[in-house]
């Protein structure tokens, strides 16, 4: 039989997770030249785009336009999209199975990566990740509670999930009222006591992995102060030989913008953000059974043999009365059911995009992953779509070849009628548009961009199911 | 983006060979696998040198029986490692500056991966690339 592809027999792939890289491979599997292709996108919520609805901060708004291009991609007949679907649960790898001749993964790093340090899970204490998809409506958060009463507030790591929520912090409720952050957050940050948050680094200046405009927005709020001390922002020998060297311009900015919150004096804006640098949490202190503190460790600088400058902890120690703690250290992916995984990285594993079977290391016929299940939680969104293009690249190059799944019914009705059955709560593209146009429409009268849904059965019950 | 990111796509497979075996058998390892350089690693696979398609050529036009001497002779032994957290931007510098094509991985002396200048090049084409798509859409689609 002739290799599907064609009008008459199109190349039918699922994709697994309706966030950037489900959308870009989509749109490249749909428009590649000379191959027919169908695509059905799947997700185990009811809306689509995951971290940019649900990561991309509510502040952000200029950053989830991206979405008018995945809009693009879903108005393509050759594309449908299944929420409120998961994998694992609804459909198994043998169902898709059965009706794919491709499925690729692009679940993205949905776990956060641990301290290990005493005290970590004390409450008071929470993964920055859960704080991100609580404010930002994501259904399976919507319950979570975050101690906001305390006036002290420690944010650790220098990333962007970081920044994000020590902005968030630090916004008044004025502020955050013109962004579509989850109506239930709005209420509990309104009532927030935070005054001082802390942002802590391990390394120093030069190597905090937040972008210039990241840290340029933090010292122009309206509502706090950026402050940092004079003595750990001036450059370390390593570092400013490092510069020197690369002639990193954009580092050079970044340092100068953060000694510059270091020369000037607050002027008494309400909030204070404390940016730390050098500094390692060891342990979390408890009163009451609630965080009371964290016991910093001082770092010193040290070049790898491959010339990275790594933290490394001295024996200075120093105590930090913070009652509110939020870890961003980084996620990791965790496993799905049925799909050869790679511990030591936390992805699926992969070369270049084809699952490998972990035994032959050869890989599997007709599996595939892109993103942060493929390669981790690194870039930004943009990232993703050459990271999508590689994987794409070896799906049409496989399918050529006739190394695919054999699927005993590749139509798209018997899939329909599966999901159906699995799932009769399941969201298409156009109803996701109606409840869109709802949350919108919502905003509107309140001045913003929109008021999400954040509970599953509000989103059908609004939709009359 | 780290070595980490770098290597997780890669399937974490690292080619080696022993000291004691042939460069005919390094040859015959490089051509199979279609790579540039083997690490060499002792009986606890633990590494100790590396062995490239650039030594063998070099020492070729010398030694004309080359081919039956043991990689131990050949191999560069002060070899620069690489760790999971290394960074992409001091890598590609250190590998640009020393020329070095291939930056063995080690967590606790073991082997986890290998970076060529090849996946480097490609990461940071990657990091642009997806620097320059994520401002083309602030531009292109901006509705508020």
């Amino acid at each position: 039989m002739a290799r599907p592809g064609n009008d008459a027999r199109p190349l039918r792939v699922a994709i697994i997770g309706a966030g950037p890289s489900g959308f870009y491979a989509a749109e490249q599997l749909l428009s590649h030249h000379g191959l027919v292709v169908e695509v059905d996108l799947f997700d185990r919520l009811p809306t689509p785009y995951g971290l940019v609805r649900y990561g991309v901060a509510p502040d952000h708004q200029k950053i989830k336009s991206v979405t008018a291009a995945f809009d693009r991609t879903a108005a393509n007949p050759r594309f449908r999209f299944f929420g409120n679907v998961e994998f694992g649960k609804h459909v198994t790898r043998e169902d898709l199975a059965a009706h794919y001749h491709q499925i690729l993964f692009t679940t993205g790093a949905q776990t956060d990566r641990h301290l290990g340090i005493p005290g970590e899970n004390l409450a008071g204490s929470y993964p920055a990740t859960e704080f991100v998809a609580w404010y930002n409506g994501h259904p399976d958060y919507v319950n979570y509670q975050f101690d906001v009463q305390q006036e002290a507030a420690a944010v650790i790591g220098v990333g962007n999930v970081a920044v994000d929520v020590t902005r968030i912090l630090l916004r008044s409720p004025e502020e955050l009222a013109t962004t579509d952050i989850a109506d239930y957050a709005l209420d509990v940050l309104g009532e927030s006591r935070v005054k001082e948050v802390y942002l802590l680094g391990r390394r120093g200046p030069a190597q905090a992995a937040f972008t210039n405009p990241e840290i340029r927005e933090l010292g122009e709020l309206p509502a706090a102060d950026a402050t940092a001390l004079p003595e750990e922002v001036a450059l370390d020998d390593l570092s400013k030989a490092f510069l020197d060297r690369t002639q990193d311009r954009t580092t050079m900015k970044k340092v100068e913008i953060i000694q510059g919150f270091a020369a000037h004096p607050p002027s008494g804006k309400p909030r204070k953000l404390i940016m730390r640098f050098l500094v390692s949490p060891v342990e979390l202190t408890a009163a009451d059974g609630h965080v009371a503190g964290m016991r910093l460790a001082r770092n010193i600088l040290q070049a790898t043999s491959a010339g990275t400058l790594v933290a490394k902890p001295t024996d200075r120690r120093e105590d930090l009365p913070v009652g509110l703690i939020f870890r961003a250290v980084g996620y990791r992916g965790i496993p799905l059911p049925g799909v050869p995984f790679n511990q030591d990285w936390g992805v699926i594993l992969n070369e270049k995009g084809r699952v490998l079977d972990p035994a032959s290391k050869e890989p599997v016929a007709g599996l595939y992953a892109a993103g942060w299940i493929k390669r981790g939680p690194t870039g930004v969104i943009g990232t993703n779509k050459p990271d999508a293009a590689e994987t794409v690249a070896h799906m049409v190059e496989d399918a050529a070849e006739g190394k695919a799944l054999t699927p005993t019914e590749p139509e798209a009705g018997a899939a329909e009628a599966l999901i159906r059955e699995r799932q009769p709560a399941y969201i298409s593209y156009p109803d996701w548009q109606k409840l869109n146009e709802m949350e919108v429409q919502r905003g509107k009268a309140a001045g913003r961009p929109r008021v999400k849904f954040t509970r599953v059965q509000d989103m059908l019950a609004a939709l009359g199911r | 983006m780290n070595i980490a990111h770098m290597l997780a796509r890669k399937g974490g497979h690292v080619f080696t060979v022993r000291p004691e075996q042939t460069i005919r058998e390094a040859l015959a390892a490089l051509a199979t696998h279609n790579i540039g350089a083997l690490v060499v690693v002792d009986e606890n696979d633990r590494p100790i040198g590396i062995i490239s398609e650039r030594d063998i050529v070099r020492w070729a036009v010398l030694d004309e029986h080359l081919f039956s001497r043991p990689v131990r002779e050949l191999m560069t032994k002060n070899v620069i490692v690489g760790s999971p957290e290394d960074d992409l931007k001091s890598v590609a510098h250190t590998m640009t500056e020393m020329r070095v094509r291939h930056l063995p991985v080690v967590v606790g002396g073991r082997l986890v991966g290998i970076v060529s200048i090849g996946d480097v090049v490609k990461a940071q084409r990657d990091e642009y690339e997806g620097e320059v798509a994520t401002l083309q859409i602030q531009i292109t689609e901006d509705r508020s």
